[in-house]
């Protein structure tokens, strides 16, 4: 007969292994409906990290840098800006120098204007959302981060 | 007392933010544990978010998305304005105290202690003079 | 048709977000790599500020619709000649303290390089930012940006510096809540918040509390934020125990433009007639008088080498702002209005950037950071101790330098309008200021006698590398160049421009 694992907690594994996907899925719907609704990029992508953050706490730190490293962390990061600006700067490049940046009409996604306009925001709320999910992931992963050697510089 | 009432229980909102601002400066300055003051400050912040929503509220007044009872009752919404206004200064506040207490947890591997006497304490030993 | 100089208002502070992700990205592959995007993107972003000036010269302001929306329901970027300049000067010096940076860097933070000049290059963001926007709420996110990319690069060395960074953190993260106060008050009378809106739809509320309470809280945030005393407590220690490019950074251009956020405020969306009547400058003046003497008084008291320019920075941003106190009353060009502030800003960018690069030289070759340790290393280390001499003289105000300039415009608007106190205090500085740096001086050429019979030894020389000593030069010489720059008046029009914009010298 194994002895239980007195640091592994059943239930709550459980129930959150049940509860991730929900959250992430409802982080989805908040990124997706900020122009009609409350939410919107920065909402949707906390939500989406605290669905990591809940991991780790339920598991632990290892299998939560398992699932989302320090490489992917960062990369994500970078991909959320990179749409942001991007698509702003799509705006500038389609209109060739007519159209400031973030004007998302002038980006020839549909024919209409407003439909172009509407389809640019979603994007860029998109971007917003993976940016903030992998820096609020790294901040409670880095924050939960176990002691290490102090600084050993002589002066100050 | 109409005095009183107009200018103190009309403005209640800005009263009550005032309040909340003051108590978290005044943890910002007295609490000695560098942590209590983190608290204060985003109970400082949190009192000025108070302040700048409330500014927006309007009697009766629902969230501002057209819906069809909104068309009828000829569209009581609220100000939206501070509430995104808002959203991004929480950001901000988030992401400061992310710093902070980044911070903290470096000063506490370096000296072990988080009360701010005591790190200066420390400090003086190694003959630096911090304010 | 928008021409591409248009553009470049924004383009400087997205290449910038472009940048810093990508050294954040870069860091992960190769780690050397990270300074050179870093220096790159600065020279692209230094060109177009040039572009953005010679066009606000001859053409008049930029006015930029981000997303095409139109003001005040927008947000909008404006250059005018204030910004033009603001702008050249604040990434002129980020991209000498990043050349400067390739080797310190490697030296002090080796396995930390690709998020140091991650964080820098935001820092870079936030600052343009603040530059370069015409909406006060986006000023405030901006102002943020920058904070917070300044508390962490403090922090970067690891023990004094994180005590520092914090105290910093807490007193900043005040001066932007007061910031943000006096957004919510002016939101609160007008509904806007269009810098250019404001200012048109102000005036009927002038006599109001509420606007009077909004510029209290501007002021006082603010003056936080650059140090003014007696809200300067964070500065000595932060740009103390910072790593030397950053401090350059720090008292060169950060303390600067949150000066610079605060004339925007006062003269952009509170026009000068709203002083009329009102103590504010005079109160300004007066307790900039008082951050002269006592940064000075201070600084003379001090052993650690980095700091003693750190209170000569507190004593540098009375000057700035005794200038700002004496712009609505001095009237006469070519010292009249913002020309002496202004004029300080740029140079006090050149001398104590040079200065703190100077003494993170001497620490990068010996540990040096007590003043006393430095005796005999002016034969060693000859280039830099020159620099420190003539960087030391621009500081004191010996003619033609820099210093020189801003002090003879300074007293030159005092004597316009007959305070002789603010003189006598700019004398008595000068002074005090020639005490400090002489001992300094004096020290460093000293020779080393060893041995019981006094001998003279015989010091090698080691300079620090090529990437170091190029912006230590580079600043010492513009020190003096400069300053000749200035006496001749070739670009005070920049400045007329200003003042006129602002309507603050009379007959022009």
């Amino acid at each position: 007969m194994t002895h239980p694992n007195p640091d592994r907690n059943i239930i709550v594994e459980t129930v959150c292994r049940v509860m991730i996907p929900f959250v992430q899925l409802f982080a989805l719907y908040v990124i997706i409906h900020g122009a009609g609704g409350p939410g919107g990029g920065f909402q949707g992508g906390v939500v989406l990290g605290s669905s990591f953050i809940l991991y780790i706490v339920a598991y632990d730190l290892k299998g939560g840098k398992g699932r989302l490293p320090e490489s992917s962390r960062t990369y994500f990061s970078a991909l959320g800006l990179y749409i942001y600006a991007g698509i702003g700067l799509l705006a500038m490049i389609f209109s060739r120098g007519a159209a400031q940046f973030l004007n998302y009409g002038f980006i020839p996604f549909t024919s209409h204007f407003t439909e172009n306009r509407a389809l640019g925001m979603d994007f860029v709320e998109i971007g917003i959302g993976i940016t903030v999910m992998a820096v609020t992931a790294s901040i409670f992963f880095d924050l939960a981060e176990k002691d290490e050697e102090p600084d050993t510089d002589p002066k100050g | 007392m109409e005095w009183f009432v107009a200018k103190v229980f009309a403005k209640y909102n800005y009263w009550i933010s005032i309040l909340i601002m003051l108590i978290g400066f005044y943890a910002i300055i007295a609490k000695e544990n560098l942590i209590k003051k983190i608290i204060g400050l985003n109970i400082f912040q949190t009192a000025i978010f108070l302040f700048f929503i409330s500014l927006g509220a309007v009697k009766g007044g629902t969230a501002p998305i057209v819906s069809e009872e909104m068309v009828k009752k000829g569209y009581p919404y609220v100000n939206p304005l501070p509430h995104v206004l808002i959203l991004t200064a929480i950001v901000v506040s988030v992401a400061t105290t992310a710093v902070a207490l980044s911070l903290i947890i470096r000063m506490y591997r370096q000296y072990g202690t988080i009360e701010e006497g005591e790190i200066i304490e420390k400090l003086k030993e190694e003959g630096i003079e911090v304010k | 048709m928008l021409s591409p100089v248009e553009h470049f208002p924004l383009l400087v502070v997205v290449l910038s977000l472009f940048s810093a992700f990508s050294i954040f990205l870069a860091g992960w592959v190769n780690r050397r790599s990270c300074v050179f995007i870093s220096i790159g993107t600065l020279i692209v972003q230094f060109s177009m500020a040039i572009a953005i000036l010679h066009r606000v010269l001859t053409k008049g302001p930029i006015r930029y619709r981000l997303g095409g929306w139109v003001p005040p329901w927008g947000i909008e970027y404006v250059m005018d000649a204030f910004n033009g300049y603001i702008l050249v000067v604040l990434l002129f010096l980020a991209t000498v303290c990043a050349i400067y940076s390739k080797r310190n860097i490697e030296h002090e933070l080796p396995e930390k390089r690709a998020s140091f000049h991650t964080i820098y290059q935001l820092l870079i963001t936030g600052l343009c930012g603040i530059t370069v926007t015409g909406d006060i709420f986006n000023m405030y996110v901006f102002i943020e940006i920058t904070s917070l990319s300044a508390y962490a690069l403090i922090a970067s060395r690891g023990k004094i510096a994180l005590k520092a960074s914090f105290t910093y953190l807490v007193l900043g993260s005040i001066g932007a809540c007061f910031f943000l106060l006096g957004i919510g008050f002016l939101y609160a009378v007008t509904g806007s918040l269009n810098m250019e809106d404001l200012s048109l739809l102000l005036p009927p509320f002038y006599g109001s509390r509420a606007v009077r309470a909004a510029l209290v809280f501007f002021l006082v945030g603010l003056s936080i934020k650059m140090a003014l005393f007696p809200l300067h407590t964070w500065l000595p220690d932060a740009h103390a125990f910072a790593p030397s490019e950053v401090s350059a950074m720090l008292s060169g251009i950060i303390i600067e433009v949150s000066t610079y956020a605060f004339l925007r405020v006062a003269f952009s969306v509170f026009t000068v007639d709203f002083f009329k009547g009102l103590p504010v400058f005079e109160i300004v003046s007066w307790v900039s008088a008082g951050a002269i003497l006592f940064g000075s008084i201070w600084a003379m008291a001090q052993t650690n080498l980095k700091r003693m320019l750190a209170y000569s920075s507190v004593a540098n941003m009375g000057y700035i702002m005794l200038a700002v106190g004496l712009a609505t009353t001095a009237t006469r060009p070519p010292w009249g209005g913002l020309t002496p502030a202004a004029m300080h800003i740029l140079n006090h960018a050149l001398m104590k950037g040079c200065l703190f690069l100077i003494a993170g030289a001497y620490i990068y070759k010996g540990n040096l950071w007590e003043i006393r340790d430095l005796q005999g290393w002016g034969r060693r280390m000859p280039y830099t101790s020159a620099a420190f001499v003539i960087a030391a003289l621009s500081m004191i105000g010996v003619p033609p330098s820099v210093g020189f300039v801003s002090k003879l415009y300074i007293i030159l608007a005092s004597l316009e309008t007959k305070q002789f106190v603010f003189v006598g205090v700019l004398l008595l500085s000068s002074l005090l200021n020639l005490i400090y740096f002489w001992r300094v001086i004096e020290l460093l050429y000293m020779k080393v006698h060893e041995g019981e019979h006094g001998h003279v030894v015989a010091v090698p020389r080691e300079e620090v590398p090529w990437s170091m000593l190029l912006p230590i030069l580079i600043l010492s010489s513009l020190c003096i160049l400069v300053g000749l720059l200035w006496l001749t008046k070739i670009p005070i029009p920049i400045l007329d421009e200003v003042n006129a914009m602002f309507r603050l010298t009379g007959g022009r």
